[in-house]
């Protein structure tokens, strides 16, 4: 295929839209859940069953929905209708989907499940989901640039390169007041304008932040599976905005699919002139690679990531000089989250107004969560901020699953807090789960049931933190260890009420004394359990006259 | 799992990374890739090539949780402890594999035919609870079922 220039690409979209003829689409959700679920052979029935009627069938593989729980999922659309949504879809109801719906054109109600699409809202509504970063997920096939570039693919680089300056999308950004959907929610506007203001001329590079290590949480994967395209846009455009010629994608290495399909998918933007030498005929040289992560939770900070990048044990350093002043090989970086880099391309090209109009307060646009745990629905939902956490777990994903009466929600991972039942009508924003004694993290809502136990559960994520640590400050070091020692005894109840007091204290010495993020919120989950649900605690202990 | 590598495969990485700035760990995991775990005599060589004091390799495979020092035994087994699996029932999971092979997590039978291990998450959430035999994902794991379907996935490998 040719190199693309502006004008090509609009040609070829023109092209490709005409081209949408009037057949019959199927759409097998092929990501890693609807892998582990059975897609594979589910469409290979569907092709036999297809080829066999000597159907005309667009046969198409996409990525994640995020309905997890009905994986595997099949879409049909006949002859332009709106399509439908099946769930749980077996061998033998894929062959009796071909043979009713594709062949006969009528639905086959048994397997209908409620699409994406019935369940979001055209607008932003709080409440209701709204697709900006998971718009194409699902959607699309993630290995064919011809049906991103169909769905406006390459526009906003188009838009940036050729009709803007790299001061004009910062100052978008800034409008659209987007920040870091990694979990700290920094400004993106201020870190694109820092580190451009930053050694000007010198060679900067920007790095795609897809070490997702929250355990319970695959907002990431999905967006790097689902639209790998809309990442790597962000990546050109945040690159030409900081002057980087070099983007690297770090993703973990337990992620082999998000891995292939982002290698694929630079490969293809190469091969037409969308990485490289000359970029749209711009004159901009921008290009990337890939690395992986080795399964070391604390390399989501910034610092560590870097040294990971850079061969070493991935141990954070103190900041400043923050990664814009000396990074990667101590030139200028920029790291953002890949969420953050999915939303750039539809906030240059809808505006930072546009943007900035969905959510509240100081929260603008929209996140994504993974909502697990003892929930009916569980799966990948995106909310216009604002929403509350009632909203979610009720509304959108149907309760609990096992109809008990929810306990509390927890979010943020092991970095996060617990927030209880009576809590529940609070708005989604960073501010509001803050103020909890939570974070908005990366995306992460475990949902428990009145049969899970909050002891337990934060030592669970006390027990993965102090795993995590790197072991180079002594607060979380050993801060983290003799928290959790002292949370053993409690559960073994040979603790009282001088352990939580210790408790408190390591918790407050961690706070203030480590070094990074991971050190300073380990006693989250921790904390927030005793805040919310003391008595737990308290009927473990044994008087403290009995010692 | 791979059959043993000679001198040539290592070569082959070294090569592959050399020129790049700070790939230590992308040809690492070429080499495990290759044994599937990191030999210490092949670490040594990859190090000659790569002109990376053998201190220096050791120093980074113990600090990532995906490296492994020993060999695992032919069938991997991963228990998912995410915290969806963990509220779901993983904890039961392992404990009943762990008592039916005889070894804790992180360990291989002494028959070399399993290795036994936790793994973070692997993000199929929806799924949970998950457990990962080689590159088979079994889902929605019950305690009861987990040995039988084990080997299953297992018998004729």
């Amino acid at each position: 295929m040719p190199k693309f220039t502006p004008a090509d690409l609009d040609a070829h979209k023109a092209k490709l839209l005409a081209a949408t003829a009037k057949k019959a689409i199927i759409k097998v959700g092929l990501n890693t859940c609807g892998d582990a679920a059975g897609a594979q052979p589910v469409m290979a029935a569907i092709k036999e069953e297809v080829a066999k009627a000597g159907l005309d069938a667009q046969i198409v593989k996409t990525g994640c929905s995020g309905m997890c729980a009905l994986e595997p999922l099949v879409e049909v659309s006949v002859g332009g209708a709106a399509p439908t949504q099946y769930g749980r879809v077996t061998v033998e109801a894929a062959r009796e989907i071909v043979e009713k719906h594709v062949k006969g054109g009528r639905v086959v109600e048994a397997f209908k499940v409620p699409s994406v699409g019935e369940m979001s809202s055209e607008k932003p509504v709080p409440g209701k989901q709204y697709r900006i970063v998971l718009r194409n997920c699902g959607v699309i096939d993630p290995e064919s640039l011809d049906e991103y570039i169909a769905r406006d693919g390459y526009q906003a680089t188009k838009q940036a390169l050729t009709a803007m300056t790299p001061e004009q999308v910062i100052s978008e950004l800034e409008t659209s007041g987007l920040r870091g959907r990694g979990g700290a929610g920094f400004p993106t506007f201020m870190k694109w304008k820092l580190t451009r203001a930053s050694r000007p001329g010198e060679q900067k590079y920007i790095i795609c932040n897809g070490d997702e290590g929250d355990p319970g949480a695959y907002m990431d994967r999905s967006v790097l599976e689902g639209d790998p395209h809309a990442v790597i846009e962000g990546m050109i455009i945040g690159g030409w905005v900081i002057g980087a010629s070099q983007g690297i994608f770090y993703i973990r290495a337990e992620y082999p699919l998000a891995i292939e399909r982002i290698e694929k998918a630079i490969k293809q933007a190469r091969a037409n002139g969308l990485l490289g030498k000359n970029i749209l005929g711009t004159g901009f040289d921008f290009d990337c690679e890939i690395r992986l992560g080795a399964g070391a939770f604390v390399c989501g900070e910034e610092t560590a990531l870097i040294a990971s990048i850079e061969g070493l044990r991935g141990t954070p350093r103190p900041r400043p000089p923050y990664p814009a002043q000396k990074g990667l090989w101590d030139q200028p970086s920029m790291v953002n989250n890949v969420e953050t880099l999915a939303n750039i391309a539809q906030i240059v090209l809808r505006g930072g107004a546009w943007f900035g109009a969905i959510g509240v307060g100081r929260s603008k646009g929209t996140k994504v969560f993974a909502v697990t745990g003892k929930v009916k629905v569980s799966g990948l939902i995106e909310i216009p901020m604002g929403t509350t956490l009632r909203q979610v777990v009720m509304d959108i994903c149907g309760g609990t699953s096992s109809g008990k009466p929810i306990k509390a929600v927890q979010t943020g991972g092991p970095s996060g807090g617990l927030i209880p039942e009576n809590l529940l009508d609070t708005p989604i924003t960073y501010e509001d789960l803050g103020k909890l004694g939570s974070i908005m993290g990366s995306g992460g809502m475990i949902v428990m049931d009145e049969s899970d136990n909050t002891v337990e559960l934060s030592r669970f994520y006390l027990d993965f933190s102090v795993d995590e640590s790197c072991g180079k400050c002594a607060p979380c070091r050993i801060g983290g260890t003799q928290m959790l020692r002292t949370i053993d005894k409690i559960v073994a109840r040979k603790g009282t009420a001088a352990d939580i007091a210790k408790i408190r204290r390591i918790a407050l010495t961690m706070q203030r004394g480590s070094l990074c993020a991971l050190g300073q919120t380990t006693p989250n989950p921790v904390l927030s359990a005793l805040r919310y649900f003391e008595s737990e605690w308290t009927e473990r202990l044994v008087p403290a006259t009995k010692k | 799992m791979a059959a043993a590598a000679g001198p040539a495969d290592l070569a082959t990485i070294a090569k592959k990374w050399k020129d790049k700035r700070g790939s230590l760990i992308m040809a690492l995991h070429d080499l495990q890739g290759r044994y599937g775990y990191v030999p210490r005599d092949a670490a040594q060589e990859l190090g000659k090539h790569l002109d990376v004091p053998l201190a220096r390799i050791y120093e980074v495979i113990t600090f990532y949780n995906y490296f492994k020092l020993e060999a695992p035994g032919k069938h991997i087994i991963s228990v998912c402890m995410g915290t969806a699996c963990y509220l779901k029932g993983a904890p039961e999971i392992i404990a009943k594999l762990s008592d039916k092979l005889g070894v804790k997590a992180g360990e291989t039978t002494p028959d070399k035919q399993f290795h036994l291990q936790q793994v973070r998450c692997i993000g199929c959430c929806g799924l949970a609870p998950v457990v990962t035999v080689n590159e088979k994902v079994l889902a929605k794991v019950k305690a009861a079922d987990v040995v039988d379907q084990v080997y299953a996935c297992t018998k004729g490998a």
